[in-house]
Formats: structure tokens, C-alpha cells, sequence
């Protein structure tokens, strides 16, 4: 089954990092992805940049509109995303367990659903 | 047939457990439970009661659920499977200690840490307890449309993000069965003190919780199992002595004679077995705080210094503000209210916001045994804007009035 982990933290956390300290934290991400994916864990997953950079785009009455900004503030940022492919759900908590960034911000674990032509769950 | 009434009684939570396990789906397994049992009320008149009634309903039960699935015609991977295992593995999957797993996968997946506390509770009480959802909305002063629907959510994350039906194994087993514990006493302390409402001691669910911890005791007994349940059981020996005519008696006020000594006995030797092995925590030494005053003939002969000691080891196992009150509060019966004083003042910092009035009526005792009335009628004043709970509210009323105008010094 597949599930997804969305990784959130305080960006300033990571903003007030030295540039070695942030370093040495994404290079312990590349060696869990590497290990995630040799596991046969991972399927896909990037980082993203700051929140800085977002655009929110909405379709109303057929125009889109764009807003600067994500579509919601939080106190934690959404930083990037993990597509896991676990056995149940006691799996996909340890393997989010594995992401380094948890232990600064939280990382959310929700089931992948299917697109399918008929009969969608909801 | 009151045979059936008592079977059902007895046995509808194992043949439930283990039917989930089988049909991997709960709303499912709960039809065949209702299904088998109506074709046993059906049927058993006519052919005597089977040799093993628990295989017949489990077996039944699977039966006339592959029979719902045909005729929803999903042919889906569940019937596929369900068909291929319904003759092999009856047996061996009704073995007394495969029955027994169930149950513990029943009560790890109702008390996952991925379900909300309130959603624990509920379908705990619902499944494990084999409450009806009506019982279990009286039981927490809710609606029952609200717990009915709690409860099926709960069941749809199941489903959903995949929670499986399992008892976890190595590390994770520690860390999950203190979530089935916690759930266990919040149980036992719903009862025990209504978080709100006039209604002192919810006992049914007293019962239930102990009931509970007697069965995670059998099924697993490790120390803080065992620690729990014999908190559980000496708390609640006190339960008789404790109310009269809805008001609170404290510790010090209560008549001893009505404590219950059997279930003080029984707790007593739980404590005394759990205490000395490995994995022995909280609960464990919280039942042998609870042993130190059920073992006083009265209140005078409480065994402070030993009180202190154990909450000592307490605070550094969990080194939370509750559990220093109530160090504190032994302390100050060892080496006086000063004593005492000191510890508590730090905490109301934390423990105020938190809506924690026993801190103020802490305070405001050592302070009324100073002779510092003033001061403990501003405390008990205070704990009086925290309480949520009329009892304790009517008890704190009558403290207060109950002090002296003038101060001793």
C-alpha cells in the first residue's frame, strides 16, 4: 500500500542552521533516501523550497486567479514530501520515523488514494 | 434460550476478535457475530448445543459472511481469500491460544496511538467490552449519535490507512502497550472521578476498565499490566468508603471498615509479584503508593517516609508537575508543611493554567496546618475557580468555611 509522508518543520529552524549544520542535515536525507529506496521503501519524493517562493492558484467562474503565498499559514511549513510504499500503516510510522527532519518538525503520514473511473472512494 | 444469553456473555467478544482477524474487515465481522448467533438461537433448539459452540459460531459466522459478500457480488480479493482459508484453517485458528491473541490484537487495534483519545475509548468500550454505543454515550455523558459516529470513523481509518490487526513485536510493543494502558486507567478514572458533572463514580466503568486489566493480565502479564491492575483494584476497594449520602470523603475522613479487604488483598499480592521483576514502572509503584495506605489501619499509621520513597522513584521515572504535588504533599507529611510549601509554589506555574485545582487545595491545607488561614482561604478560593466537579466543588466549600476568621500567629 501506498502512502504518502509530508514533511513539515519551522523553516526558521533550518533558516537559523549554519551552512555546514544544514548541509550535514541534508546530507543524512540523501543517505535515508538512498537507504529507503534500496529497501524498496520509497517510491518517489522531493524537497521544496521555502514557502517564500509558493503561489496559490484558484479556478473561479473558468479565470485563474493567483495569490502570493501558500493557501494556508501554519506554524510549520510543509517541506517536502515522501512517497512510501509500506505494508500497513505500524510500517509507513516507522519509515517516517527514518526522516531526519522529524526530529524538528512533524511529518504526516496519510494513505495514497486511487484514481479510478468509477466507484471513488471519498 | 438462556443458555445462548450466558454464551453470548461469555464468548461474542472472543468469536468477534477472532472473526476480524479472519474476515480482516470489523463492520463485517460484527454482522456474522449477529448472524451466527441468530442461526444458533435458530438452530440449537433443534440440534442440541455443538461440542465447541465458539468454532460452530466462528465458523458460522465466516460462512454466512461469504455468503453476504457473494451476494453483493463483489468478488473482490477478500472473498478470494476468505474462501481458499474457510476450510483449512478452522481448527488450528480456534485453538484457546490463537483465541487469546485475537483478543490482544483486538485491544492493540482499538487502542492505537493513530486514533484519537476519545475514538480509543469509545471503540474499546464498543468492541473489546461488547458495550452497545447507547451504554458507551451514558457512560461519557455524550449523545449517542456522537459516539455512533466516532466510532465508525474510527473503524474507517482502520480500514483505511491500513491500522493492522496485530499485537506489535520487539520495541514497539513497550511503546504501544502504554498506550493500551493509558487508555485502560483513563477508563478506570472516567469512573473512578467524572472529569465533570455531579455524578462522583461512574462505576460501570470502573468495572469495565478492571475488567480489562484483569484480561490484559491473563493475556499478557507483564509488570506494568499486572502494576495497573492491581492500582485499579486497590483504588477501587476504596470506592464504598469514599462517597456518602454524594458528597466526597477524603483519605484522611474515610471509614476504613468499608474498604473492600479481599480486593486490597488481591492488589496488595499483585503489587508485591510485579514490583521486583524487570519492566516494573509508574503503575507499579502508583499500586504501591496505593498499598502503602491501604495497609494503615488508620490515617495516623500511614507509612510516610515510605510514601515519599516511592514517589522519589516516581519523579524519576516520570518527572511531571502532578507527580511532584503529590511528592510534595508526602514530603510534607514527613518533614512538615514548610517543607512541603516550598516544593509546591514552583508548580502552580505550570499546574494553574492547566485547570489542576488540586495544587491550590494542596497548598491551602499545608497552609491551614501552618495556621496561615488567610493565605488558605485565598488558595482554597482559588482551587474553587479551577473545579469542574460539584462534588469536589461542595467539598472544597465546605473546607473553606470550615477555617478559622483569624490567623494563628
Amino acid at each position: 500500500m501506498k502512502y504518502i509522508a509530508l514533511v513539515y518543520y519551522r523553516e526558521q529552524i533550518m533558516n537559523d542552521m549554519s551552512q555546514q549544520e544544514w548541509d550535514a542535515l541534508n546530507q543524512e536525507c540523501i543517505a535515508g533516501v538512498e537507504k529507503l529506496v534500496a529497501d524498496g521503501k520509497m517510491l518517489d519524493g522531493a524537497p521544496l523550497l521555502s514557502v517564500d517562493t509558493a503561489t496559490t492558484v484558484r479556478v473561479r467562474e473558468g479565470r485563474i486567479t493567483t495569490t502570493d503565498g501558500p493557501f494556508a499559514e501554519t506554524r510549520e511549513q510543509l517541506a517536502g514530501f515522501y512517497l512510501l510504499e509500506a505494508r500497513d500503516l505500524n510500517e509507513a510510522i516507522q519509515l517516517g520515523g527514518r526522516i531526519p527532519t522529524a526530529r524538528y518538525g512533524s511529518i504526516e503520514v496519510r494513505p495514497v488514494r486511487e484514481l479510478r473511473a468509477e466507484d471513488n472512494e471519498r | 434460550m438462556q443458555q445462548l444469553d450466558e454464551l453470548y456473555r461469555q464468548e461474542s467478544r472472543r468469536v468477534l476478535a477472532t472473526l476480524i482477524r479472519l474476515l480482516g474487515d470489523f463492520d463485517l465481522a460484527e454482522e456474522a457475530l449477529h448472524e451466527a448467533f441468530a442461526a444458533a438461537l435458530d438452530q440449537w433448539p433443534q440440534t442440541g448445543v455443538p461440542a465447541n459452540p465458539r468454532a460452530w459460531l466462528v465458523s458460522t459466522g465466516r460462512f454466512k459472511a461469504i455468503d453476504r459478500l457473494r451476494r453483493r457480488s463483489r468478488h473482490d480479493q477478500i472473498l478470494t481469500e476468505l474462501q481458499q482459508t474457510a476450510e483449512q484453517e478452522t481448527t488450528s485458528s480456534l485453538a484457546d491460544e490463537a483465541v487469546g491473541d485475537d483478543r490482544l490484537r483486538l485491544i492493540f487495534t482499538c487502542c492505537h496511538p493513530a486514533l484519537s483519545t476519545e475514538a480509543r475509548l469509545a471503540l474499546t468500550l464498543r468492541e473489546v467490552c461488547g458495550l452497545t454505543t447507547e451504554e458507551v454515550a451514558r457512560a461519557f455523558l455524550a449523545r449517542p449519535s456522537t459516539i455512533a459516529q466516532r466510532i465508525v470513523r474510527a473503524k474507517s481509518k482502520i480500514r483505511d490507512a491500513r491500522i493492522p490487526y496485530e499485537v506489535p513485536a520487539g520495541p514497539q510493543l513497550h511503546e504501544r502497550l502504554q498506550s493500551v494502558l493509558a487508555v485502560v486507567y483513563l477508563l478506570y478514572n472516567e469512573g473512578y472521578a467524572a472529569s465533570a458533572g455531579d455524578q462522583l463514580q461512574r462505576q460501570s466503568l470502573s468495572r469495565e476498565a478492571i475488567h480489562l486489566g484483569r484480561l490484559l493480565g491473563q493475556l499478557l502479564p507483564q509488570p506494568e499490566v499486572m502494576g495497573l491492575l492491581a492500582l485499579m483494584l486497590l483504588q477501587d476497594a476504596r470506592s464504598a468508603a469514599r462517597v456518602s449520602a454524594g458528597e466526597l470523603i477524603t483519605l484522611e475522613d474515610q471509614d476504613r471498615s468499608l474498604w473492600d479487604q479481599k480486593q486490597i488483598s488481591e492488589g496488595i499480592e499483585l503489587v508485591e509479584q510485579a514490583l521486583p521483576r524487570p519492566g516494573m514502572g509508574p503503575y507499579c509503584l502508583q499500586a504501591a503508593i496505593a498499598a502503602v495506605h491501604a495497609e494503615a489501619a488508620t490515617y495516623a499509621d500511614t507509612d510516610w517516609a515510605q510514601i515519599l520513597a516511592l514517589y522519589d522513584l516516581l519523579y524519576k521515572l516520570t518527572p511531571t508537575s502532578v507527580v511532584a504535588l503529590n511528592r510534595a504533599v508526602a514530603l510534607a507529611m514527613v518533614h512538615g508543611p514548610e517543607a512541603g510549601l516550598e516544593l509546591i509554589d514552583p508548580l502552580l506555574e505550570d499546574l494553574a493554567p492547566r485547570g489542576y485545582h488540586l495544587a491550590y487545595a494542596a497548598r491551602a491545607e499545608l497552609n491551614r496546618r501552618l495556621g496561615r488561614y488567610e493565605q488558605a482561604r485565598r488558595d482554597y478560593e482559588q482551587a474553587l475557580a479551577l473545579v469542574e466537579q460539584a462534588p469536589e466543588q461542595r467539598h472544597l466549600e465546605r473546607q473553606l468555611s470550615s477555617l478559622p476568621t483569624v490567623d494563628a500567629q
